[in-house]
């Protein structure tokens, strides 16, 4: 490998960590909610749209400094993430898992549509912010600022999770209805509220995710969120679903193979997209737990 | 006996009935109308086919518009006439051994079944194996995939261009013959054995193995017949629309027929029907919320999409409230239709 090409893997090296960053924080979210509830959230790729858009309207509609607008748009996407498990998926908790599927397909179509006609079907742009977007080089590599906070933000917000999850009450009381539901709940363990509490955390993660998307990949619409929701899916369960470390790591492998294809392999650049439904099929066959998942086996 | 052969009678005269208000339909329907009931018979025969996978067989898929592309594209490309496809294919070449080729509707219709049919097969084989929701995902995956393989195959699909100028020959006949001979086939189906081994697979997949149902043959029999069929509704779509591109074959389009069967109820032929025909009738009359609406003494904007969203709704509010959908699992049966009768006649 000559110095140029060497170079220029550095440079998609950084690219691919910043898009892993962004797919592990949605990754993260899908796994606690399938954790908990053996559900594939659908909806939470348009969740992570809808924290985008709220982003750019705290920001540039209603004016606001951008880490208070930030901060409302996470909190604003968290509460709707929460009322979804609240409208969409508590009254079928005893229902065939068919219907939750089936309901959960319904809420992100409601959330697609519903944001067509609020938003407006047109792409818009995201507001250019001066911290975010400076430019930074380190050594031959060229960065916006941004692809540098990406990283740092989610290994932050990882670290705290997994304090959470491993060493307060509540992680454990989390851990306690993901390995048996109703155990925990002769546990005196508030099953529905520790439930509330993991569609916040991963409705909140997928917005952090989301806002920064919005600020590395400026041009939104409503149907965004599709594709990144069900890369993000697929992160998750390579990773080995349920796993919040498993993730993070199924999350940069999808980022980096994504970039790292296009780089190296132009000619296939358009089967990008495929690149993860290859990934999640190979996996599903050789090791269908994922990466860091346990062995389970089948009850009758 | 008697009452036996009596039924059939009344499903002959019922069927026969049918075809008299297709004829009737068909003389007095304008060319807006026809294309919608045209709709109505592709979307039976591709809620049928999606049914056999979810309903019957309980194996949640959501690659349906995949194989509906697999055979649209088949028959596409072997019904254009060579002049139309160098029309087409502009940019790139058409790859030299489909150049030629033309050959009559009906073979292609078949050829694009059987080209769906045999992706199915061809996907389900390895992804059988994965169960509920990593089956669904898995399908999906392949859905796109297919999708993304047709836009970037330019020399055999015209990619993301797609194809202009099928010839326009999906007509009641074919749509709601097809769609007839549909339910038929599945009515046969599911009330013989192969029926009771799906419906054993759905209800416990480990106590059917424990009963001696083969869960892999049954599996990818139920996928590979609902991919077929997919692939002849898809085939007499793009006949219907006259042209296709990788774009139509979206997971959306998977949604409105999952739609269409949680909506008639998921195991249930007759539901299906009725669903797949109000659906889609449905989907076209409330074209007028999109549009600006007027009632004389308010006037609403135009809202584009909200369609959709009444739609997405709706499929929320029926899972949610009403689960099993307009038919639940029952069918509908001379017997039942006798009952009413004579309990009306009783009351």
């Amino acid at each position: 490998m000559d110095y140029m090409s060497l170079e220029s893997f550095f440079q998609h090296l950084a690219n691919g960590i910043s898009l892993g960053s962004l797919y592990a924080l949605l990754a993260i979210g899908y796994t606690m909610v399938y954790g908990i509830l053996r559900l594939i959230n659908f909806a939470h790729g348009d969740i992570f749209m809808l924290g985008i858009y709220f982003g750019f309207y705290a920001v540039s509609r209603f004016f606001l400094p951008w880490w208070i607008g930030f901060i409302v748009a996470i909190l604003l996407t968290g509460i709707i993430g929460i009322l979804i498990e609240r409208l969409a998926y508590r009254p079928l908790r005893d229902s065939p898992r068919i219907s939750v599927m089936i309901s959960a397909i319904g809420v992100s179509f409601f959330i697609e549509n519903l944001a067509v006609v609020i938003f407006g079907g047109k792409p818009k742009s995201f507001p250019n912010i001066g911290i975010f977007s400076k430019v930074v080089k380190i050594g031959s590599v060229t960065l916006t600022s941004v692809s540098l906070y990406i990283p740092i933000v989610t290994m932050v917000l990882l670290i705290g999770l997994l304090y959470i999850v491993n060493h307060t009450k509540t992680g454990m009381a989390m851990r306690a209805v993901s390995k048996d539901y109703e155990a925990a709940r002769l546990m005196a363990i508030n099953v529905n509220s520790i439930i509330t509490i993991t569609f916040g955390i991963g409705s909140v993660m997928a917005a952090v995710g989301g806002v920064m998307w919005g600020l590395r990949y400026p041009s939104m619409i409503p149907l965004m969120g599709l594709m990144p929701g069900l890369k993000c899916f697929i992160a998750a369960v390579v990773g080995g679903i349920g796993d919040i470390k498993g993730a993070v790591i199924g999350g940069f492998i999808l980022g980096l193979g994504e970039i790292m294809l296009v780089a190296f392999l132009p000619s296939l650049s358009g089967y990008r997209d495929a690149f993860a439904f290859v990934l999640l099929i190979v996996i599903l066959l050789f090791k269908p737990t994922g990466i860091m998942g346990q062995n389970t086996v089948e009850k009758v | 006996m008697e009452i036996n052969k009596k039924k059939r009678l009344m499903t002959l005269i019922a069927i026969g009935l049918f075809l008299v208000i297709i004829v009737i339909f068909n003389k007095t329907f304008d060319s807006y109308k026809m294309r919608i009931f045209n709709l109505c018979g592709i979307y039976v025969i591709l809620a049928l086919g999606l049914n056999l996978i979810n309903g019957f067989t309980g194996l949640f898929s959501l690659g349906h518009a995949g194989f509906m592309a697999v055979g649209a594209y088949t028959s596409a490309l072997l019904t254009m006439s060579p002049d139309m496809k160098e029309m087409n294919f502009f940019m790139k070449p058409i790859v030299p051994f489909l150049a030629n080729v033309e050959v009559p509707f009906y073979i292609a219709l078949l050829m694009g079944g059987i080209m769906a049919g045999l992706a199915g097969f061809l996907i389900g084989a390895p992804v059988l194996r994965l169960r509920d929701d990593y089956l669904a995902i898995a399908t999906l995956g392949f859905g796109e995939i297919i999708r993304i393989i047709f836009t970037n195959t330019q020399s055999l699909t015209n990619g993301a261009l797609g194809l202009k100028g099928l010839p326009n020959t999906t007509n009641v006949w074919w749509s709601w013959g097809i769609a007839i001979v549909c339910i038929i086939f599945m009515v046969f189906l599911i009330k013989g054995s192969y029926g009771r081994a799906f419906k054993a697979i759905r209800e416990d997949e480990i106590a059917a193995q424990a009963m001696g149902i083969n869960l892999f043959k049954h599996k990818i029999l139920a996928f590979t017949i609902g991919s077929f069929l997919a692939g002849i509704g898809g085939a007499l779509l793009a006949h219907l629309l006259g042209t296709i591109d990788p774009l139509m074959f979206r997971f959306i389009l998977t949604f409105n027929i999952v739609l269409i069967v949680v909506l008639g109820g998921i195991g249930s032929i007759t539901g299906t029907v009725i669903s797949a025909v109000v659906v889609t009738t449905l989907m076209e009359v409330l074209r007028v919320l999109d549009g600006s609406m007027n009632f004389g003494f308010i006037k609403i904007a135009a809202i584009p999409g909200l369609r959709m969203v009444v739609f997405s709704a709706l499929l929320m509010i029926v899972i949610l409230f009403y689960q099993q959908g307009l038919m639940g699992t029952n069918e509908f049966t001379w017997d039942w239709f006798i009952d009413r009768k004579k309990r009306k006649k009783v009351s």
